[in-house]
């Protein structure tokens, strides 16, 4: 039996406000094997840590139990503190009094009492843990970026900066992201794409980074400091001899909606998003094309003078290593069809913010000007809708998108710059401009340029003659309002990509609530994910601004550039070992593992486990019919003993 | 006489149910104290040995909660826990044991307040049993 010290953390109020602290360290001290037990305001701190150190040396104890917070704070801590006391670490385990106690229960003698059981449990482990070293692993000095808007682009930038060899993958045929389609940037008005073009230029200029578009991740094995990835790469059935002299769309008969002028405008088959994209070459669209059938059509390919067309490309699948992966997938806008009222996909004057970004963009359909899309004529009256599916948790999103606010009041300011004889009229819930410079920002707009805000929600949107009418309410002048306007613009709720929902899971990080991706710690850690190695960056976390998304890649790029200097990684050394003489070699653990960490050694006739692949999950060890396989630190016999105190 | 409360042990694994308790903790939510938890690495890691070995240590029910299937961080542990519990459950029922003394819940990291609701009805149908006598002393001895 182990010499245990016990230390029960008060944590000021949190815990001590619920269970009684005196009576569990009156009751734990004479516990067997506890040689030691006290309580303490708070044993995070540094005097706290300290008398764990002390009391090691003085009590020559050689188990640790600190009863506090949750494992996922402070293990780390006080595993620091029992092996600056000269134990392994691994002789200190933590038991959650808090979480998992004081914060859910107000019944004080009840909590005391679970929060004794609790600890009585950690105690029985301890006795039987072993000291344990980590397990040394290599690591792969390449990082993964996926998805190359802006905050990809920043983070591939940053690491491949910091010395570090980057792929970055982008499932459209062009980097760039939402970014580029914008017009003008919130609160300097200045133009997206000059800003945004010159670091797509320099992604495609870096020595370090590797791109690949119309590319998306299918599989994830390994962990941290060793992923391994499969990528598919779909053709584009242009090589890189395209001289980009664009004969190609002259003769190319076939049309459909382009997708990067949200459906304002058409294009044909073959195409380029946008005069800048990065990498600067034609795309052909299988699904547009007549069907890559010279039989049926080749009349591209004889435009093509370089023969730069070839129809017989198929997608490639490559496997890559990687030592970190950062996931930058972005955001997507609220499918409108879901608020009938508001006729979006009735009206062709009802556009949503992305189009209007086209609309006033100098390189959009209508060249900078704002004209309407169903007759061409500029716009005199224009209403905006804010919050549309946002901030609405009775039928669609409960969040608050968070840019909206901002990009309307930029909308309504640079519309009135174009027509400023034209009234703009946005319905808005609140006015949420917290941010550097925003709040002048919105100032200007309704000051100078006498932008309308009417408080209140917008319940229907219909036609009349060629005036789109729009009915809302005026809750501050507790009145009916009635527009009759040329164009109405809803500023729609951002939700995450639907391909991160599936990448995540291909990743195993998890979401949150509304599927965007969840981050470690709200607070504290957030860009990591829960899997070590892998971070997030821009709005596939969370709806977020430029500012916020490249200082997000920018930060997960740091993370990846610290991971990644390390000439070594260290595993958790709590994995499986096989009782050799108990293992009949049935084969049961190799066939269950997720990880290929099991093997069938023939001549000897057991499974053999390789550490370094093993993740500990002891779900071979829970199938084993002998009882060969354990899990270290969480032995059955360890369970059995914990069962038999806690209860 | 003071009303039963029953006892029962929770087996959480590490990434989903424990992180979701966490939440609920965080959040402040309130729950029943009679339930105590044990945090394992993976639904997987619970041999259903363990589950008898509760009920024969005096645990009047046993709860055992992972990731949702599909969402377990080991990829497939939660998926092997549940076809082992549908062995297991099927024979603590021949033994006479009533299903409800053992149950299986999916709780994510998210999901603090599906966790709360969990302990709730898991502990408010054991007490509705009654004390568990069957295993208590006449248990398999290790
Ligand atoms: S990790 Fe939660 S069930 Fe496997």
């Amino acid at each position: 039996m182990k010499r245990n010290g016990v230390f029960v953390c008060n944590c000021g109020v949190n815990i001590a406000g619920t269970v009684y602290v005196d009576k569990v360290v009156d009751e734990i001290a004479h516990y067997p094997s506890v040689k030691h037990c006290e309580f303490y305001d708070y044993m995070c701190s540094d005097p706290g840590q300290k008398k764990i150190e002390d009391a090691i040396k003085e009590k020559n104890l050689d188990g640790i139990i600190v009863a506090c917070c949750s494992p996922t704070l402070h293990e780390e801590t006080f595993r620091s503190a029992t092996e600056r006391g000269g134990l392994n670490k691994y002789s200190c385990e933590i038991a959650n009094i808090r979480e998992q106690c004081s914060w859910v229960h107000k019944d004080r003698e009840k909590a005391t009492e679970k929060a004794k059981s609790i600890i009585r449990g950690i105690i029985e482990k301890v006795n039987l843990n072993e000291d344990l070293d980590p397990i040394k692993v290599p690591v792969t000095k390449r990082a993964l970026v996926i998805g190359a808007g802006v905050s990809g682009i920043q983070s591939a930038l940053d690491i491949a900066d910091s010395g570090y060899e980057v792929l970055l993958v982008e499932k459209s045929p062009t980097i760039g992201g939402h970014m580029a389609q914008l017009s003008e940037t919130f609160p300097t008005l200045d133009c997206s794409q000059c800003i945004l073009t010159p670091k797509m230029v320099a992604v495609s200029r870096h020595p370090r980074i590797k791109l690949m578009t119309m590319s998306e991740v299918v599989d994830v094995k390994g962990y941290v400091g060793n992923f391994q990835v499969t990528i598919k790469e779909h053709p584009r059935y242009v090589t890189d001899d395209c001289n980009l002299c664009g004969d190609c769309v002259k003769v190319c008969p076939q049309v459909t909606v382009n997708e990067f002028d949200r459906g304002l405008t058409l294009r044909r088959a073959i195409y380029i998003p946008f005069p800048q994209a990065v990498p600067a070459k034609y795309v052909l669209d299988d699904q547009t094309c007549l069907g890559l059938n010279p039989l049926r059509c080749d009349k591209c390919e004889k435009a093509c003078d370089v023969g730069a067309i070839d129809y017989d490309m198929q997608p490639k699948f490559l496997t890559e290593h990687f030592g970190s992966i950062v996931v930058a997938t972005g955001y997507d806008l609220y499918d409108i069809s879901q608020i009938p009222e508001y006729g979006y996909d009735t009206y062709e004057d009802v556009i949503d913010g992305l189009q209007f970004e086209r609309l006033l963009s100098a390189s959009g359909p209508t060249k900078g000007e704002v004209r309407r899309p169903s007759d061409g004529k500029v716009p005199k009256e224009v209403v905006f809708i804010k919050c549309v599916g946002s901030r609405d948790p009775e039928s669609h999103h409960p969040y608050c998108s968070k840019i909206c606010c901002m990009y309307t009041g930029k909308h309504a300011m640079l519309y009135k710059h174009h027509v400023p004889e034209g009234q703009a009229y946005v319905f808005y819930m609140d006015i949420r401009s917290a941010g550097k410079d925003y709040e002048e920002f919105i100032q200007r707009a309704t000051e100078e340029d006498r932008v309308m805000y009417i408080r209140g929600r917008v319940s229907k949107i219909y036609r009349e003659g060629e005036k789109i009418m729009v009915w809302g309410v005026d809750t501050i002048a507790g009145k009916k309002v009635e527009i009759a306007a040329d164009l109405v613009v809803l500023a729609t709720a951002i939700v995450p990509r639907e391909e991160t929902i599936e990448l995540a899971k291909k990743l195993r990080i998890p979401m949150g609530p509304n599927n965007f991706l969840k981050e470690a710690h709200p607070k504290l850690r957030p860009v990591e994910t829960l899997s070590a190695g892998i971070y997030l960056a821009g709005a596939a976390q969370a709806p977020k601004d430029i500012p916020e998304t490249v200082a997000q890649g920018s930060g997960a790029s740091s993370k990846v550039a610290g991971l990644l200097s390390a000439d070594e990684l260290t595993h958790e050394p709590t994995v499986v070992r096989i009782k050799v003489e108990e293992c009949n070699g049935c084969g049961i653990c190799v066939n269950i593992c997720p990880y290929e960490a099991l093997t069938l050694d023939k001549e000897k006739g057991v499974a053999v486990v390789n550490d370094v692949l093993c993740e500990g999950c002891g779900t071979c060890a829970a199938a084993c019919p002998s009882g060969a396989s354990q899990l270290r630190n969480l032995t059955d016999a360890q369970i059995a003993k914990m069962l038999k105190e806690m209860l | 006489m003071s009303e039963f409360e029953p006892k029962i042990v929770a087996f959480l694994c590490k990434w989903c149910s424990s992180a979701g308790a966490d939440l609920a903790g965080v959040s402040r939510l309130e729950y029943k104290p009679n339930v105590i938890p044990i945090r394992v690495m993976c639904s997987g890691r619970v041999d259903p040995l363990f589950v008898l070995k509760a009920l024969k240590e005096g645990a009047d029910g046993v709860l055992v909660s992972g990731c949702h299937p599909g969402d377990c961080h080991y990829v497939q542990g939660n998926m092997f826990a549940r076809r082992r519990f549908i062995i297991l459950k099927k024979l603590l029922e021949f033994v006479g044991i009533h299903p409800d003394r053992f149950q299986v819940s999916w709780v994510s990291a998210s999901e603090g307040t599906k966790f709360t609701k969990v302990i709730d009805d898991v502990v408010e149908s054991v007490k509705a049993l009654g004390p568990q006598t069957k295993f208590k002393k006449v248990g398999i001895d290790e």
